[in-house]
Order: structure tokens, then sequence, then C-alpha cells
């Protein structure tokens, strides 16, 4: 077991990496002069952009270029933005909001999902069943940036309930109604997963075998059907973990949430490489850590699996 | 802690005999099918009393397990179930929920088929027994605990700790059936309903776990309700039996009135299909009385039989032997291995897997080789190497005389050779292309292999259907229209589109019902006899094999550890596993199976000595 985590951790080198070579690699390859764009409409001041273009290295080649980040990120100095302020701050300030967002979303799609789903495909061909089984496809349907326009309008604006956009601190409570969209495209998922797996347990023989035992109904899906459909929904959660961080992009622009997405959104705006680098490399160590748990909260629910090293 | 179960039977009371525990009155089953009502089982009365094992014996579609899960109301909600079932006097039908639950798992109990997918596969054995003694007893988990090793202990598996802590899938296939028991047993139950309790285990598994409910019946006396169907599984066990067929039971008696007396014509057409071991096929010379061939080759001494009657049987067997000339194999070799071994490739990370070592098998035009074994032994393997769907790892494969051992993997050697073999799997189902229609999946080789087209091909295509005895308009049938011997006649006509030299047949009426496989191992025999083609014959049922091979291996692990004609075979097998194997394997006719049983304990008694 441990030998595995150590492995995975191992693992993470080589994707390290190669997210930082590629993503460096892209920005560099964006068109257009970004010191040059820094001055606007304003006169580019040559001596100014130069003395600029060597703070940043930009007169520098590509590989020069990438590997003065590597070594700015193993002397934990990544080093300043375009605006002068450090990087490690930026990364700092955006991640918890982002991070809030995402878990409460994540708490909303996994709790109603897999409720939701339960109930379903108990029921299946019943009311509720066809209810919420045509309800998310709706939500599958929709964009996600039409249903978040939809819902700050109404419940925001309309209804007074929540407020429509979010505060510069960002506070959970601020963070209910972004949370709700971010969440509900997997939410459907969550939740048709679960009907599936449930449906799909239920005419399972050891099921039958647990009525033959005399287990009353709810004790039966508690503790024979409930754990083995959740196993395929903790892979899609865990997985959807780091989707939700770095596909936070467009609800935190609908509610002016000052995230990862608006900041990153600026950074690839601007050209600024490093920023850009170093906040894509923490979601993709983020989604890495959160597929590595989804891994081992496997090997909880299910015994069969193994991790041979 | 109160005792459940005596264990010594001296301190049992006596049982009473008279009593029913189950009574079941004009018993029917429904099921909603398209808004109307499919009778499953009609009209049923019978009794099972303390002690007693009646076996409800049919064929797939039969009824049998629907009414024996109406018993509990375990069908599901699309179901209607009507007349009356009484448990010790108590009617069980129409009662609400909370009562029969009570009565399910405590009063009576159910063994099912499959125990890997019976036991719930993420949690141990010892909570899901513990999990049923809390249920219907009030006693502390430690006692639970108590409670479920003595169950575990009582169904012998060795090391009862363990068992607890495992989960199923950490278990062999004959443990995990005897952890199911256990769990079934835990509460001791009046009455255990046995639903196809050994169709899922290997023969001598089979016979062990036969041998543990005979054990048990007699120590716990429950009434046992076993429905199967096995004939040879039936004679071994049960005291009555009842036939059962599309819905209505055609013929109750005891187990010797059955065997040996059958009323009904469906009964005596059933026993008639039952391949069993010793009966040869159409042309042998006679039956081979595998009892006294097993107990002359171990000398031993039967009490059963009187030792002047087993003298004068195994001197037959002996003079049988010596009277069957083995035919002089004649041409070249169709099939031939020399040392070979046999790996499943490396995948990944898991390392190559030696399924098969030091195989040497020859079969020459016309033979029959059957190949026989328990699940793991490696028979498939060598089947599928045979027609190079895997690589040989060492020693030389000739096939139809060319040498494949070194052929590349979907390389043109392999393409060749494989226009002179055909193959026939196990489930017909499965192995035919649901989107083609019959006629097209049997034209395919032959189409491929540019053999024929157009007319001509609809016309071979027509031939085959009239060599598997379907009827021509047949064609244009999809695989889903078709039952499942109809299908496995088509995977037979398919495989010899292409006249093979080689018939490589895996398994390929394991899957079916007795009276339906009876008819397709006759038509597989007619038509090797007709077409000449040589054949290995996979299949884990020994009786099969001696219905139609000529030839026959033994495999164990891995290795063929015995060969010879059917008769070397069955009238003197030399290697102690081959024994086992021929000991295990239950005879459709109580007498002699009660011979064999002590046969096999003597046998087992001595390879532990």
């Amino acid at each position: 077991m441990t030998t595995y985590i150590l492995k995975r951790f191992l693992q993470l080198i080589p994707v390290f990496l190669g997210a930082t070579l590629l993503v460096y690699f892209l920005v560099f390859s964006l068109p257009g002069d970004p010191i040059v764009a820094l001055f606007g409409d304003k006169p580019v001041n040559e001596a100014v952009a130069s003395q600029l273009r060597a703070q940043y290295h930009l007169d520098q080649p590509f590989w020069v270029q990438y590997l003065l980040y590597l070594k700015s990120i193993f002397t934990f100095d990544l080093g300043q933005d375009f605006s002068g302020r450090p990087i490690a701050a930026v990364l700092g300030e955006v991640f918890p909001v982002t991070a809030r967002l995402a878990i409460m979303a994540l708490i909303f799609e996994a709790f109603f999902g897999i409720l939701f789903g339960l109930i379903a495909g108990l029921r299946k061909g019943k009311l509720f069943d066809a209810t919420v089984l045509v309800a998310s496809l709706i939500v599958i349907g929709i964009p996600i940036f039409v249903l978040g326009f939809l819902l700050q309008y109404f419940i925001g604006v309309q209804l007074g309930w929540a407020k429509p956009t979010v505060s510069s601190a960002a506070t959970v409570q601020d963070l209910i109604l972004p949370a709700i969209v971010l969440g509900l495209g997997s939410f459907a998922y969550v939740l048709r997963l679960t009907r599936t797996s449930v449906l799909e347990n239920m005419s399972a023989d050891y099921v039958r075998t647990a009525s033959a035992k005399g287990l009353s109904r709810f004790k039966v899906v508690r503790v024979h059907i409930l754990r083995n459909s959740l196993i395929p929904v903790i892979t899609f959660l865990g997985a959807d973990l780091g989707a939700l961080m770095g596909g936070a992009i467009v609800t935190e622009g609908i509610f002016n949430i000052p995230g990862v997405g608006n900041r990153l959104y600026r950074a690839v705006l601007s050209g600024e490489g490093p920023t850009v680098v170093s906040i894509v490399t923490v979601l993709v160590l983020i989604y890495c850590l959160s597929n590595l748990l989804v891994d081992l909260l496997y090997a909880w629910l299910d015994p069969r699996i193994r991790y041979d090293s | 802690m109160t005792d459940f179960i005596a264990l010594d039977p001296a301190v049992t009371p006596a049982p009473e005999r008279g009593e029913p525990v189950l009574e079941v009155r004009n018993l029917s089953v429904d099921f909603g099918v398209d808004k109307k009502w499919v009778p499953a089982a009609i009209g049923l009365n019978y009794e099972v009393r303390a002690g007693e094992v009646l076996a409800i014996v049919g064929e797939s579609g039969s009824g049998k397990s629907a009414s024996s899960m109406a018993l509990l109301g375990l069908l599901p909600s699309n179901s209607r179930v009507t007349g009356s079932v009484k448990l010790a006097g108590q009617e069980l039908l129409g009662t609400n929920e909370a009562n029969i639950r009570a009565v399910r798992g405590k009063e009576v109990a159910v063994i099912f088929q499959e125990p890997m997918t019976a036991l719930n596969p993420v949690y141990t054995v010892g909570a899901q027994i513990v999990e049923t003694v809390r249920l219907h007893s009030e006693v502390s988990p430690d006692e639970a605990r108590l409670r479920a090793l003595r169950m575990l202990e009582l169904v012998e598996l060795p090391d009862p700790e363990k068992a607890f802590r495992s989960y199923p899938h950490q278990l062999s296939g004959g443990q995990r059936q005897r952890a199911m028991i256990a769990q079934s047993l835990s509460c001791d139950p009046k009455l255990l309903i046995a639903d196809e309790p050994t169709t899922a285990l290997d023969v001598t598994v089979q016979a062990e776990i036969l041998d543990l409910m005979r054990n048990l019946r007699n120590k716990l006396d429950s009434a046992i309700v076993l429905i199967t169907h096995d004939m040879g599984v039936v004679a071994d066990l049960a005291d009555r039996i009842a036939v059962m067929r599309r819905g209505v039971i055609v013929e109750t008696g005891t187990a010797a009135e059955i065997f040996h007396n059958p009323q009904h014509e469906y009964t005596k057409a059933l026993l008639a299909a039952v391949p069993h071991l010793g009966q040869g096929g159409a042309d042998s010379a006679g039956e081979v009385d595998v009892t006294a061939a097993l107990a002359a080759a171990t000398k031993a001494e039967l009490s059963s039989i009187p030792e002047d009657q087993l003298l004068r049987r195994e001197r037959e067997n002996a003079a049988a032997l010596a009277a069957a000339a083995a035919a002089k194999p004649q041409g070249e070799p169709v099939l031939e291995l020399t040392d070979v071994a046999i790996e499943y490739p490396k995948q990944g990370r898991v390392p190559a897997f030696r399924a098969v070592e030091g195989a040497n098998l020859v079969i020459y035009p016309g033979q029959v080789v059957g190949l026989v074994g328990e699940s793991g032994s490696g028979k498939t393997t060598i089947g599928r190497a045979a027609v190079g769907l895997l690589p040989v790892a060492a020693g030389t494969m000739k096939v139809v005389g060319q040498d494949i051992s070194a052929a590349k993997r979907n390389g043109r050697q392999l393409h060749e050779m494989r226009r002179h073999v055909g193959m026939v799997f196990q489930d017909p189902s499965s192995s035919l292309n649901p989107r083609l229609p019959i006629g097209e999946s049997i034209g395919e080789p032959m189409f491929l292999a540019g053999v024929a087209k157009g007319v001509e091909l609809q016309k071979r295509i027509e031939e085959l259907l009239d060599q598997v005895e379907l009827p021509r308009n047949y064609r244009n049938r999809y695989p889903h229209e078709l039952s499942g011997g109809q299908k496995q006649r088509v995977g037979i006509a398919r495989a010899l589109s292409l006249k093979p030299k080689l018939m490589v047949a895996d398994e390929p009426t394991s899957a079916l019902d007795v009276s339906v496989q009876a008819k397709v191992l006759d038509l597989f025999q007619n038509l090797q006899k007709e077409l000449g083609f040589a054949c290995l014959f996979v299949t884990h049922d020994l009786a099969v094999v001696d219905v139609l091979a000529d030839r026959i291996c033994v495999m164990q692990r891995g290795r063929i550890v015995e060969q010879g004609t059917r008769d070397q075979i069955l009238r003197n097998p030399q290697e102690p596993y081959t024994q086992r194997l021929l000991a295990a394997v239950p005879l459709p006719d109580p007498e002699k199976q009660r011979e064999r049983r002590e046969l096999r304990a003597q046998l087992l008694e001595a390879g532990t000595s």
C-alpha cells in the first residue's frame, strides 16, 4: 500500500514536467508582444520595453525561459506578474476562493446526485424517476453560462434570495448560488450514473441473498445496494474535482468571483507566461492528487481491487 | 450462548418424520409480461418432512426455481403467486412483509447457485454471517461472531478464523459455497432451499459439497428442497423427487421409484437423455462399469457390494479391456503437440502466465480426442492454441502438417492454417454476431476464404443447414430468434463450412439443457462419422467425453496427467487424479451412486494417508 502511494507520487514528477513544458510552450507561442500590449494605447517607450523584456526574460530563447522558470519554482520564488505582485501571493489569493467554490459544488452534486439517483433507481418508471430523468437531460443540454445567467437573474435579481454577485471576500454564503450553477451539470451526470448503477445492483444475486436472509428493504438498500453502487460514482466525482477547479472560469465570470478562472483568463490575455503556467500546474497537481485519493477510496469501497506493486 | 444446533447426533431428539415441515397446495406463479399473465408454475402440490430431501427436477424454464422463490416471496414485483404455502402449519402466502421477513433466513434459508455472486463482494464472509445471526436473534456482536465461526467450522472449512476474515473473492468456489451454506444454516432453519447448489462447481468440488450436505442433513434434521437439473445430484441426495416440466409437476415419487420405474413419458425421456459415465457412444462395445474399474485399479473393498459380486464385475471389466482392440491410427497426424508450453502473454504489469506445460498429444484423421479437466486445468488453453489464438511458448505444435509454434500472431501462416480448422465455442449466444442473420454467419468463413460466392455460396449454406438439421428458411433469422440448441447447431454449421480437417470444440454443450445436449451430441457424432474430421473436444464433463471420444486426455494444473483410449482411461485408470475425477462424477442411479460414494471416500482416504 505504502509503496503504491509512493509510486503514485513519483509519477507526479513526469506529469509535472510535461504539464509545465507544454503550457509554457503554448504561452510562448501566443501571437503578439505582451510587453507592447502593456503600454496599451500609449506610445511604446523602447528603453522601458527592453528593460521589462530583460526582467521577465522575454528576450531569451524558449528553452532558457523555461529552464529559468523551473529554477524559480525550485527556489520557491515564482517571480512577479506584470503588475509587479509576487505570483506566489496571487496564487495564495485566488486558489482558496476557487477551492471553496469547487468543494461546495462537489458537495452539492454528490449529495443531491446520489440521493436523487438512488431514489430514481429504486422507483424505476415511477413519476419521480421520470421527472428527474427529464430534468437532468435539460440541465445537461443547456450550456452552463445560460443556466448561470438565468439563475442569477431570477434567484439573485428578481427574487433576491441570494446576492447576484460575489463580494471580494467570497464567503461561503456568497458562493452558494455560484456553487449550484457550477455543480449543476455534474449533478445531472452523478444522478444518472447512480441510477444506472443502482438498477444494475438491484438485480444482483447478493441483493437477492440479502432479502432471503430476512433483511428489511431499507437495510438491503443501505448496506448492500448503496455501497456497491457508489464505486463508479466515486470515480466520476474524483475526476470532477479537478474539472470543477479548472472549469470554474465561466461561473467565476458570471458572478464576478475573484478566483483562479478570472486571474487565469487575464494572465492568458496579457501573455504572462509564468503566471499562467503556475496556475495551470497547481491545477494539474490538484487533479492528479484527487485521482490518487479516488483510487485509494476505491480499495476501501471494493476489497477486490488490489494495489500490486 | 444457547446452542442453536446440537452437533452431537446422540443428543438430538428423535426426529419427528411424520410432520411435514412444508406443505405446498395448489401453488401457481405467473409473471406479467406485456400486460399478460404468463404462467411459470401451475397448481403445484408437494410437502417436505423434517430430515427429508425433496428434489425438484426440471430443465430451464420448467418453473422449478420460480416456484421455490415464490415460497419466500422473493420474486420480482411483476409476479403473482396464488395457492397455499404452509410452514409448520403457518400460512406464508398473503402474510404481511414483517412476518415473511421473520421467516426468511430464520425458518427458511436459501442456498443459491453461484456463490461468487450470491455473496456480497464488498463484505467479509464473517460480516455477512454475523449480519444474518444478529438479524434474527438478540445476541451481542461477540456471540454472533462465535456463532459464525462455529458455522464455518460446521461446514468443514479448514481454517474458520481465516474464512471469517476473508472476502468472497479470496476463497475458492467450493469454499465460497461452504460459506454460503454456513450463512444459511446460521439460524438453524427448519427448511433449506438449495437452488442448484453445485451447478457452478467442478465435479470433484461438487462431490465434496454433496458429501457436506448429506452430513449436515443427518446432523441437523432440516427439511431440504433441492432444485436441480442434474440427475446425478438427485440420485446422490434425494429421498423423494418431483419432476417438473413447463410449470407442472408431471410425476412425484421416491428416488427409487423415479429412477427405476418412471411412469411419465417426460421422466423417461429426461433419464434417457442424461449422459452417464460408462454408458458410451452409439457404437461402443458396451457399458463400462466404472465402479468396478476403479475398485480394481485401486484394490478397494466395498461394503456396499458383496465381495464375490465385486470380483465378478472386476473380472468382466478386465476381460472387456483386453477385448477392446484399439483401432490403429492411420495417416498423418492432424494435430501434434510435442512438449508444448503455452503462456498467456504479459499484459502491462501483469506477468506472463504459463497455463500449460509439457503437453504431448496427437490426433490422427477421423479421431475424436476428449480433453477433460476441471476449471483452470488448461484444457481450453490447448484448444485455443491449436487454432493459433495463443502463442506457443516452448515445444512444437503442428496443425494439419504445419508447424505453427513460431508463427507470427495474425500472420499469413496462421491465416492459411485456420482454413483447415473449425471451432465451436461454449456459449452459442455470444459466439454468434447478434446483428447478422445466421445464414451470413455460416457463409462468412467461406466468403472470406474465397471458396464460394454468389449462388454457389447460398447453395452451400443450405447444404450446411441441412446437415445440422435446421430448416433452410432459418437462414434469414437472427440469433435471438433461435433456441440455445438451434444456435449451437448454427455454430457447428459455421465451423464445418470450410470442410475442416480438424475441429476444436470447446465445451459446446455445457450451456445446454440435458435433453437438448443429448440431441446436439448425437448430431455432432453423426456429422463426425459422415464427414470424418478429426476433433479435439474440450469439456469438463467426463460423461460427454465418454459418449464421443476415441481417446481421452486428463488434464490437471496445466499438465496432461494421463491419456489413453476410452477403454484404458475408463476401465483402467492409473493416475490418482483420474481415479478421483471418475469417482466424483455422480451417477443417475441411487444404488450405483451409493457404491460410487463409498469408493470415493476410500480413494480420498488412501490419498491423504
